[in-house]
């Protein structure tokens, strides 16, 4: 296989892995993989999920033992990492996805954990309070030390975890999709913090699925593909089509799908009508009407509000304002049930907690929502039209699994949500809420899911998606319902006569117009 | 695909054979859960009563008799705790449900014309406190820990005013039979084995078990598809109310009486105990009938197998507290540390 050239190393790489093999039961995680990483560099780690990513990081950080015959050689020297203390020892630190700190203790308890100073027997609280107060300065963090971590937001927890590694004396700082949670806003600042602690000389291994972040950050990119190592660029050798081809080994024609007729369904029927919708807290009172085969966005910042609207439109929150009318009728929505009942679905933004059974089959998984309305006087299972089910939506989503009867905890982000996609999709709804679909799911499997959005549409479906991954809203969206601060603030597209685009959604969701922005910047 | 490709997977592919084997193996053995212990516990009794009774009495038809005899009270309560514990939850007040469940049938018993109300009564009995307790976890979302720990004292402050704070005799109930023996059991064993198996059917071949378990696995998640979540909660409750109702006709046809202070003290430990031993998660979502009946069986054998050596009784007590623990410990180490009881 032609692999792109790696360019002669400027200097003795302060990590380097080489011939990395795991082995599960019935897996090989990780085949002969090899990352080789610079001080004073950002490295991206890309790859569909299942690719390998996490298992290689987990090598790295000792929670995995790699097979015999790997090496892992930090400034030259082999090191054996036997365990998550000696990961420590050597200077490797790593943000994970589910942050670790203890919300009940404060800044500088967290930054301090097993590391306390000590007066005696008794802890030297003005000494942490100090020392923490210097890292906070230099990372120009805006909060105080003694500021308890509940009452932080997600981005500054984040900033917590990266002061803890660096009081740790960390040199290798691995970051595993560090922005998911974070807003536009947040994620700036982030990449700024990233860039300084670069420019400090530490390296840094990033993670994400997101183009656009390994374009801005990183120095090199290296690519895994099912347990295997692809090949690493340099920055300037960088494009999107050459990464996915490397990630997905083929090429992918026509990333997002958009055939179904967008003209027609702007005339199509209301199906759905929302009217002045507020729960009196963060939703204040928003309105939209959604036609029959037509793919609406609802677009915003992290914070306006998108995802509590959507559950108070299926009724898994509680309204306190507004109406619902599907097809010309008002409906009596209090419990998600109602919603289902009347034929409106819900596809949650946080599949592991509120989405999935992870202890559960994949056919139980897919049949959830409707073993009572197949069952035998309602009560009785018909075990054989689950199965004939739940064979059926592996097959018309490409679930790649070997069977119906497999734990979906073991399944791959993508194919998790597809499961979770077809739970609602037997059904038969006739509005989806989408909320995030593609969070998480790598490249191959969103290019899927976009498919199956389109088709819904093309069946006459209304469909809503909630995205912030803007280039997504932009390739599926006929419309766009922009949020801010719990109010609609506009929308682009259909009727509208404003193109979707970057510039118009970005200006409804911050208030900030683009000529503004374009002043403000210049 | 390469040669060198080839040749790589053909290594990778013997890694993996012997990986799925170990595999397979893992599966086989959680599959039997602990039956293995269930069975060597037999043996080792077998063997020792040999040596030092000179006699095998334990696998004796007879023994074996009086061993499920025993069980079967507790299975019965364990079973009806299985369904709690699946939702995440505990019912810590079956003992004294119990107690006021036979309380109640043994009154209900004894007056006259309306003796064949008493199995009825004593169900009923059961299945309101229960549903009690379903109504306070389901509709009002308080703990079940803290509920059930509430009425468990009440519940058995309401038997012993039942029975004025004394016994409640009657030797002729209606269903007195049920401690008789039919082909070698007693009826006792018919029931227990009947509650099992329904318990079976209701968990793996209807809707609510399905829901139960989903439930028990992720709660907001069973709410957004739709699954009446309150209702799971009151039916599971209720279920356990009904077997400590079962359980007290149980008591009752073996002792002919009833005490309001004492009947059915720590019951709920035994059951809670047979839950946890069959593999039943604490967390919820994960666990079967299959398994609170082997955990039955194993707390039955222990305390007669200890009887039949002789092993004075204080023994038996620290015996058995470590033999749980030594079970629970043998069992995380067989699904490689990640049991979640």
């Amino acid at each position: 296989m032609p692999l792109p050239s790696e360019a002669p190393a400027r200097a003795t790489p302060i990590l380097e892995m080489r011939a990395i093999s795991k082995s599960f039961p019935g897996v090989r995680a990780l085949n002969g993989v090899e990352l080789s990483v610079r001080a004073g560099e950002v490295h991206a780690l890309m790859g569909e999920n299942g690719a390998g990513k996490s298992t290689l990081m987990k090598i790295l950080s000792g929670a995995y033992t790699p097979d015999a015959g790997a090496v892992i050689r930090i400034d030259g020297q082999p090191v054996a990492i036997d365990g998550p203390l000696s990961a420590k020892r050597l200077g490797i630190a790593v943000i994970y996805q589910e942050l670790s700190l203890s919300p009940n203790l404060t800044v500088a308890e967290n930054i301090y954990l097993g590391r306390e100073p000590r007066k005696g027997p008794i802890i030297d609280r003005a000494a942490m309070e100090k020392g923490c107060a210097d890292i906070l300065a230099r990372l120009g963090a805006s909060f105080r030390p003694t500021t308890p971590v509940a009452d932080l937001s997600i981005a500054e927890r984040q900033m917590v975890e990266i002061a803890r590694a660096i009081h740790a004396n960390a040199r290798i700082l691995v970051m595993d999709e560090p922005t998911t949670a974070l807003s536009s806003r947040e994620t700036d600042s982030l990449f700024a913090l990233i860039k300084q602690l670069r420019a400090d000389g530490l390296a840094i291994i990033y993670i994400s699925h997101r183009m656009a972040e390994v374009y801005e950050l990183s120095d090199r990119c290296s690519v895994l593909r099912d347990g295997s190592y692809v090949g690493t660029l340099e920055r300037a050798e960088l494009n999107a089509e050459r990464l996915v081809k490397m990630m997905v080994g083929r090429d992918i024609a026509g990333f997002y799908t958009k055939d179904h007729d967008a003209g027609a369904a702007a005339r199509g029927p209301v199906v759905l009508s929302v009217r002045d919708v507020a729960d009196g807290r963060r939703v204040k009172g928003c309105s939209f009407d959604l036609h029959a085969g037509e793919v609406l966005a609802i677009a915003g910042l992290v914070g306006s509000g998108r995802t509590e609207f959507a559950r108070l439109i299926f009724g898994a929150e509680r309204r306190l304002a507004g109406a619902v009318e599907l097809a010309g009728k008002t409906l009596d929505i209090r419990k998600p049930a109602d919603a289902i009942a009347q034929g409106i679905v819900y596809l949650t933004e946080d599949r592991k907690a509120q989405g999935l059974f992870l202890d559960m089959s994949v056919g139980e998984n897919v049949n959830l929502a409707v073993f009572k309305s197949d069952a035998a006087g309602g009560a009785v299972l018909d075990l054989a039209r689950a199965r004939d089910r739940a064979i059926g939506a592996i097959k018309a989503l490409g679930i790649r699994v070997p069977g119906p009867h497999i734990n979906v905890g073991a399944l791959s982000g993508g194919n998790q949500q597809k499961v979770l996609l077809s739970r609602l999709l037997e059904t038969k709804p006739k509005v989806l809420i989408l909320d995030e679909p593609t969070r998480g799911v790598d490249v191959g499997a969103k290019s899927e899911i976009y498919k199956i959005i389109d088709e819904l549409a093309r069946s006459g479906a209304g469909v809503i998606v909630i995205s912030s991954e803007l280039p997504e809203v932009i390739g599926i969206a006929d419309r766009v319902v922009v949020m801010r601060e719990g109010v609609v603030m506009g929308e682009v597209g259909g009727g509208s006569g404003i193109a979707i685009n970057q510039e118009n959604i970005m200006a409804l969701a911050t208030g900030i117009s683009a000529r503004d922005a374009a002043r403000q910047s210049a | 695909m390469t040669d060198q490709a080839t040749s790589t997977s053909a290594v990778a592919t013997a890694a993996q054979s012997q990986a799925q084997k170990a595999f397979r193996l893992q599966a086989l053995v959680r599959t039997l859960g602990m039956l293995p212990v269930l069975v060597v516990l037999c043996i080792l009794f077998q063997v020792l009563t040999l040596w030092i009774n000179g006699e095998g009495r334990f696998l004796s038809l007879q023994n074996l008799s009086i061993v499920a005899e025993q069980a079967s009270i507790n299975t019965v309560i364990a079973a009806g705790m299985t369904f709690v514990i699946l939702t995440a939850g505990i019912d810590l007040s079956v003992g004294s449900i119990l107690a006021a469940a036979a309380v109640v049938a043994l009154t209900v018993s004894k007056i006259d014309g309306l003796g064949w109300l008493t199995v009825p009564a004593g169900l009923a009995a059961g299945l309101i406190f229960g549903i009690v307790n379903g109504i306070l976890v389901a509709f009002l979302k308080l703990p079940p820990f803290i509920v059930t720990l509430g009425t468990m004292t009440s519940v058995r402050g309401i038997a012993r005013l039942f029975a004025n704070d004394t016994t409640v005799f009657n030797m002729d109930a209606p269903h007195m039979f049920l401690a008789e023996r039919f082909l070698g059991f007693p009826w006792l064993v018919y029931i227990a084995v009947a509650v099992v198996a329904a318990s079976w059917f209701i968990l793996r071949r209807t809707v609510l078990g399905m829901h139960l378990y989903a439930v028990g696995g992720n709660e907001s998640a069973a709410r957004l598809s739709g699954i009446a979540v309150p209702k799971v909660l009151l039916f599971v409750y209720g279920m356990s109310g009904l077997c400590a109702g079962i359980g007290a006709i149980m008591v009752t046809s073996r002792l002919g009486g009833a005490n309001g202070l004492q009947l059915g003290n720590s019951y709920e430990l035994d059951a809670i105990a047979a839950v946890i031993l069959g593999g039943t998660s604490f967390v919820g979502g994960i666990g079967s009938i299959w398994g609170t009946l082997i955990g039955a069986l194993i707390i039955a054998v222990l305390s007669n197998g200890l009887v039949l050596l002789g092993v004075p009784d204080v023994w038996q007590y620290i015996i058995k507290g470590l033999v749980i623990i030594g079970a629970v410990l043998l069992d995380r180490y067989r699904l490689g540390g990640g049991a979640r009881t």
